[in-house]
């Protein structure tokens, strides 16, 4: 979120605004203002864009306003995620508002470095409609950005030339900053001169590399891929790549591709699939346990396809946990409809077959093992 | 015959830990000529679970022993600097199977082994192959295979098959072979968003192998490398059977589906999305399946 964003901007010493404080309530918005003495913005710190013009950062003179606004704010629903906590900090009067970001680029397999004279709108919007206003600047991770290099930047993108020094050096802090915090993207929109001729990142959007996390564990909390459910925040905990859906059949399997494919069918089999989850390799009675106990703890589920094709993982070892993971859970009112293929996959099959479960339904193939789960949701509904 | 790897590959494995001493193992007991691990504080050793000498690095291993491939398996914090000492000893395969290595460090790799010339551009012309990371590595049936695919449910063949997704790469491979139908080298590209092969490095090399006569290669969402390779094959290989099938049809946008690189961007340029890609390559006349059974079908068909 923005406040964080700006407290590992602080750190890195590219310049942001005056520090400021989380309120989770009207009462502490109010005397947060009250400290500082000054007008402040009070703004919705929630993880998506459109804050603005949802109504969710507001200017408040006083106190007494400060506390009014955080009212309206606090609760709010911007494109789906509610309003929990407001950033209420110092008001910066503005002159002129620009963009800018740094981010990794896939295509090129580096980083890019866009720059606009537009800011505090959305770069997409403005790329859209006047592209050229856009720059968009390579780099090669192994050469780095120098100070001349930032200018020579932000000069075509028609920064005014008074501001350019001062951008150009708080673009190779950005940079630098990026590069340090493993990061997939720094973005300052807007970036701004105020009227008393400073140039500073008046907001804040930071994603970083949830593989790197190891070097930054201070930062797990602005990694990617960002769990805004509470089920994949719990998947996340135990190692489980979980992402929730909208439908009713739960779907489990190794290997993200598999299961990505297991989704479509699903859907093509007609059903509606309720979660992606990749168990990984190996799946031992442990994992398959925390794998079917989160699949089962959204309500939604009606039946799950689980879904194994056998490397590394073996089918043996995979209906062994998965008996084991039956016993651990005790009586469930779903259907778990499995497929087993590959390494010591007709092993695997008849310890099911011997073990007659009764929650239990096997499938020759993932088709027929989709058709099954999404008959089974469908007469559970 | 095969690409890339065959009864010639010599391979050094980097990181012979438990996982690496497994799969290593498995490799040459199917053949493959494994002549020695890599671990920096047990060189000089014996690496007995395969009767094999340790080095202290590649570059040691290379001073004493004709390797031309790698294998590596090390902790993803450390994974950087294993691919870097492999390039430096001047191996030209190097398949890296480690998952979960921080983008940064992959972006210097890539940098590194393939430096951009003054139009900003990679060239590959005279430099190592990088296959993966985060990849199952490669298998050619019969004679060689280096990394994790199981080669129990594949047999020797004229099918080239390249893939993002392990698993997806084995269901494939399993329904072809269920059909009687084997593969010449299959390749596990990965499923990082920077990997250092990707489609349009594997698939090219395909068409230019005598014993290759189909193609099958299996894309998911995120990037848009499907449709570049699709309209390379449009323009050069027209009249080779290829099939394709492109997993994430039902991903939702802006949703890491496990793979780092499964990411369909929100508000990114289009062409992301699983529809997109099959939309794409079907109007360069390519058969895409809605699912990897409907794939393997449409390419036992094309070549009965």
């Amino acid at each position: 979120m923005e406040y964080q964003g700006k407290e590992l901007f602080r750190e890195l010493d590219i310049p942001t605004t005056p520090r400021g404080e989380i309120a989770t309530t009207v009462a502490e918005a109010e005397n947060s203002a009250a400290s500082f003495g000054v007008p402040v913005m009070v703004k919705a710190q929630v993880l998506t864009g459109g804050r603005g013009k949802a109504g969710g950062v507001k200017y408040c003179n006083d106190p007494d306003e400060a506390r009014a606004r955080a009212a309206d704010i606090l609760g709010l629903d911007i494109s789906g995620h509610t309003v929990e906590k407001v950033l209420v900090e110092p008001a910066s009067d503005l002159d002129e508002e620009y963009y800018l970001s740094v981010l990794y680029d896939r295509t090129s397999k580096g980083y890019k470095i866009i720059a606009c004279v537009e800011g505090g709108v959305e770069i997409e919007e403005v790329n859209r409609t006047e592209p050229e206003k856009v720059i968009k600047e390579d780099i090669d991770p192994t050469v780095g950005l120098d100070l001349d290099r930032a200018k020579d930047i932000l000069t075509r993108a028609s920064l005014p030339d008074d501001v350019v020094d001062d951008a150009a050096q708080l673009l190779v802090k950005l940079y630098d900053g990026f590069v340090k915090s493993d990061a997939t993207l720094f973005e300052v929109n807007p970036l701004v001169k105020t009227t008393d001729g400073r140039v500073i990142a008046l907001d804040s959007k930071v994603s970083i590399d949830s593989n790197a996390l190891f070097r930054h564990p201070d930062l797990a909390e602005q990694a990617e891929g960002g769990a805004d459910d509470p089920l994949e925040a719990k998947a996340k905990e135990q190692g489980l790549q979980y992402v929730k859906l909208d439908g009713d059949v739960g779907v489990l399997g190794n290997g993200a591709g598999l299961v990505m494919a297991t989704l479509d069918v699903v859907n093509q089999a007609g059903g509606e699939p309720a979660n992606f989850l990749d168990v990984g390799g190996g799946a031992d009675a442990e994992k398959m346990t925390q794998s079917l106990s989160l699949v089962l703890s959204d309500s939604r589920v009606r039946s799950v396809l689980i879904n194994i094709f056998g490397g590394i993982t073996r089918g043996d070892e995979v209906a062994r946990g998965m008996l084991a993971a039956l016993e651990n859970l005790g009586d469930i009112p779903q259907k778990l409809v499995v497929r087993l293929d590959g390494t010591n996959a007709d092993e695997g099959r008849k310890i099911l077959d011997d073990a007659n479960h009764p929650s239990i339904v096997t499938a020759d193939t993932m088709v027929a093992g989709a058709e099954t789960a999404v008959g089974l949701a469908a007469d559970a509904g | 015959m095969s690409i890339l790897i065959d009864e010639n590959t010599r391979v050094l494995v980097q990181g012979i830990g438990n996982q690496g001493t497994f799969h290593a193992k498995r490799n040459l007991d199917y053949g493959t000529q494994i002549i020695a691990g890599v671990h920096p504080k047990r060189g000089g050793e014996t690496w007995a679970e395969l009767d094999r000498p340790i080095y202290a690095s590649a570059i040691e291993a290379v001073e004493h022993e004709d390797v031309n491939a790698s294998m590596i398996l090390v902790p993803a914090p450390f994974a950087k600097d294993a691919i870097l000492e492999a390039h430096e000893a001047g191996i030209e395969l190097i398949v890296c199977l480690t998952e979960g290595i921080p983008v940064h460090d992959m972006a210097q790799v890539y940098n590194i082994l393939y430096p951009r010339g003054d139009d900003g551009v990679a060239s590959k012309k005279g430099r190592p192959v990088l296959i993966g990371p985060n990849c199952p590595g490669l298998i050619s049936p019969g004679t060689s295979n280096v990394g994790f695919i199981p080669e129990s449910s594949t047999r020797p063949g004229s099918v080239g098959l390249v893939s993002r997704s392990g698993t997806l790469t084995y269901q494939l491979m399993h329904e072809l072979n269920e059909a009687g139908v084997g593969i010449s080298t299959c390749v596990g590209i990965g499923g990082d968003p920077i990997i250092g092969s990707d489609f349009m490095d594997v698939i090219p090399r395909f068409a230019e192998d005598p014993e290759t006569e189909a193609i099958v290669f299996v894309g998911e969402i995120g990037g848009t490398e499907e449709q570049r390779v699709g309209r390379w094959i449009h323009e050069n290989i027209p009249d080779t059977p290829v099939a394709a099938y492109v997993a994430g049809f039902t991903a939702p946008p802006g949703k890491q589906m496990g793979h780092a690189g499964a990411i369909v961007k929100e508000g990114g340029d289009g062409g992301e999305t699983a529809a997109d890609k099959k939309e794409a390559l079907t109007d360069l006349g390519i058969a895409v399946g809605m699912n990897p059974s409907e794939t393997a079908q449409m390419m036992i068909e094309r070549l009965r």
